[in-house]
């Protein structure tokens, strides 16, 4: 029995995830007040993003935090534990939601909140946050599913053909990726008789390492799966363009990224041992990700799927991060997640306002936006220069840090992997800028309406603004990463040596 | 009794595997849940198998007074249970919907999304 009761201080861990669910609760019942339903999330989420602020400021200070609700001892009560790198991905999913809630009401004006969209928005925040900042892998699994309840709510939402074709095969897959992650805790459970993640961390040595191999092994299946990893991403390309586009910016923001991190988790930090067995397949998988994924958008003429293509390369570079797990590849791995949160998102709201703008989405029959809207057409070019890392925009520093690791590593799988990385930046650049080329430089094909949408006026300037205030980040980001780089490097040390994580959980020790 | 336990897991798995291969929805859904049941039951042979009593304090004592089944399997099962089951009711219902939507169960037939006919990619810049 734990003495001392939690610290007030502490409960700062939860608060984000209590804020969540309470007022994913209260939504419920207003269903019928949509502007209240507005005004109450944008409070809640501002009220997170504070909470977050805190946690990552209290991290930065004082090193990881965790917190075990119930007065049972960690190894036997769900931990909460917050790290660098789980505080600062919490705080970039409430950021991006902030604006997908704001473009989401420019969109929506004029319908009642009855779907409860809201809702299932800050569901949905609460499970992408308590998957970051959870210690337990039991826990991780519920998060991933209240993620999962919410994100099928806003895929098939106000329903039609081509949501309800992409929502089966997301849904059918992804809850064939949870089993597979189900069947892993089971075996790791059998294994070691423990969940926690710092007491993993304690036993696994003295397991046996085949059967620990086994268990990373198909960890590495199901978060792939979860992150849309090469072999296994065929759900995203096929689901990600069928809802609205706010949508579409809200799940490729959150949810792969919640995958990619598990992995990163799981596979660096909680089972070291196995992680250098499985460092080959890790390497084949990133650099297969970061070459196929961008051929994918090259070939694609729908902008939206072109898009997911995108992003299924960005998870490349963090597969290539954990293959290489020295401190700069973590560091870049982290930092990389943390760019794609926010770019990613951006790329589909400036694409939403794209094919708003030309009524249209496939990028074969758009044209001549140049001459309705430059500004749109310099959003969409910082985003595509920031996907494919070029100097200026946030993409450049993870990919530098992680091009630190590839050569620092030597051998052939560092160079393979560097060569990769910079295979994946050409690549993304040419698919891009061509999307470019044809959706703003080129003329407007000739049955093409001259301006379907009057730009300019409030509707289009709130969404606007929503997109714009994202990209100014992701540039602003870009030119003052000092933070993000400090932020990133220290959190790798935590990752790569766990010690005062294991400590802040209190299992070394003894007392919290 | 584990290794009994074991090769049930071991069937529920191989029929939950085979079932996703087809093309039918429903077989797919029934799959996934077989495969569910086999994990569970996977989870449970893991808390290791004993005839032990029920984890419960008696009146008036601190701690159970003999040996007891191990609880965690059990509390962990029940909510991979909870869990699994709206995962599957909500799975119904969407394929009861694209049944009536696309009018196909045959998940060859169900090209809205990512069309058959793709056209080719702009070959201009």
């Amino acid at each position: 029995m734990q003495a001392t009761p939690v610290l007030p201080g502490d409960w700062v861990i939860v608060l984000p995830l209590v804020l969540a669910l309470m007022t994913a609760a209260v939504l419920v019942m207003l269903r019928e007040a949509a502007r209240v339903g507005f005004v109450l999330a944008l409070l809640a989420v501002g009220a997170i993003v504070a909470s977050e602020v805190a946690l990552l400021l209290r991290v930065l200070e004082s090193g990881p935090v965790s917190m075990t609700m119930g007065n049972w001892l960690p190894p036997f009560g769900i931990s909460f534990t917050a790290d660098l790198f789980g505080a600062g991905f919490a705080l970039a999913a409430a950021l991006v939601t902030i604006i997908v809630l704001v473009y989401a009401e420019a969109e929506r004006s004029g319908r009642d909140g009855k779907d409860g969209f809201h809702a299932l928005v800050l569901l949905l925040l609460a499970g992408v946050t308590g998957s970051f900042l959870t210690g337990d892998l039991f826990n991780l699994y519920v998060w991933f599913e209240v993620m999962l309840i919410a994100s099928f709510g806003l895929m098939v939402m106000g329903g039609g053909a081509a949501r309800l074709d992409g929502a089966v095969k997301y849904g059918f897959l992804n809850f064939l990726a949870t089993s597979l992650f189900l069947l892993s805790l089971g075996l790791l459970y059998g294994l070691l008789g423990t969940l926690n993640m710092a007491d993993i961390l304690r036993a696994a040595p003295s397991a046996n390492p085949a059967a620990m191999t086994g268990v990373a092994s198909l960890l590495l299946l199901a978060f792939g799966m979860k992150a849309a990893a090469f072999p296994v991403n065929a759900w995203l390309p096929a689901s990600y363009h069928t809802p609205p586009a706010v949508i579409s910016a809200l799940l490729a923001g959150l949810l792969t990224k919640v995958g990619v991190y598990a992995l990163l988790r799981a596979l660096v930090a909680i089972l070291p041992g196995s992680r250098d067995v499985l460092e080959p397949v890790l390497a084949s998988i990133a650099i297969a990700t970061l070459v196929i994924a961008p051929l994918g958008a090259i070939a694609e003429t729908n902008l939206r799927r072109a898009i997911g293509f995108v992003v299924i390369g960005g998870i490349g570079a963090v597969l290539a991060g954990i293959a290489l797990p020295s401190q700069s590849g973590v560091a870049g791995a982290g930092a990389y997640i943390f760019h794609a949160i926010l770019t990613m998102t951006a790329l589909y709201l400036v694409a939403g306002l794209v094919e708003r703008g030309t009524g249209q989405m496939d990028s074969r029959r758009m044209g001549g936006l140049y001459a309705a809207s430059a500004p749109l057409s310099i959003l969409f070019l910082v985003l595509v220069l920031a996907a494919a890392g070029v100097p200026p925009f946030l993409g450049f520093w993870p990919k530098l840090l992680l091009l630190e690791a590839g050569l620092g590593a030597g051998g052939w799988r560092g160079g393979l992997l560097v060569g990769a990385l910079v295979v994946n930046a050409v690549l993304t650049l040419i698919a891009g800028s061509r999307l470019w080329a044809h959706i703003f430089w080129r003329a407007a094909p000739g049955a093409f309406p001259e301006n379907p949408v009057a730009v300019g006026n409030g509707e289009w300037r709130l969404r606007y603004g929503a997109a714009g205030l994202l990209v100014g980040a992701i540039a602003a980001a870009g030119l003052w990463p000092n933070f993000l780089f400090e932020v990133a490097i220290t959190g790798a040390a935590d990752i790569l040596n766990p010690a005062r994580y294991v400590a802040a959980v209190g299992l070394a020790g003894g007392t919290p | 009794m584990d290794f009994v336990i074991a090769a049930l897991v071991g069937c529920f798995v191989a029929l939950g595997v085979y079932l996703l291969l087809s093309r039918s929805l429903i077989r797919m859904l029934l799959g996934l849940v077989v495969l569910g049941n086999g994990v569970n039951l996977l989870i449970f042979t893991a808390g290791r198998l004993t005839r032990e009593a029920a984890p419960i304090v008696p009146a008036g004592l601190e701690h159970p007074a003999g040996p007891i089944a191990n609880p965690l399997p059990q509390a962990l099962i029940l909510t991979a249970i909870v869990i699994g089951f709206s995962m599957f009711s909500f799975l119904l219902v969407l394929a009861y919907r694209a049944y009536q939507t696309l009018d196909a169960d045959n998940t060859d037939n169900m090209r809205v999304a990512e069309p058959d006919d793709a056209p080719n990619p702009p070959l201009s810049y």
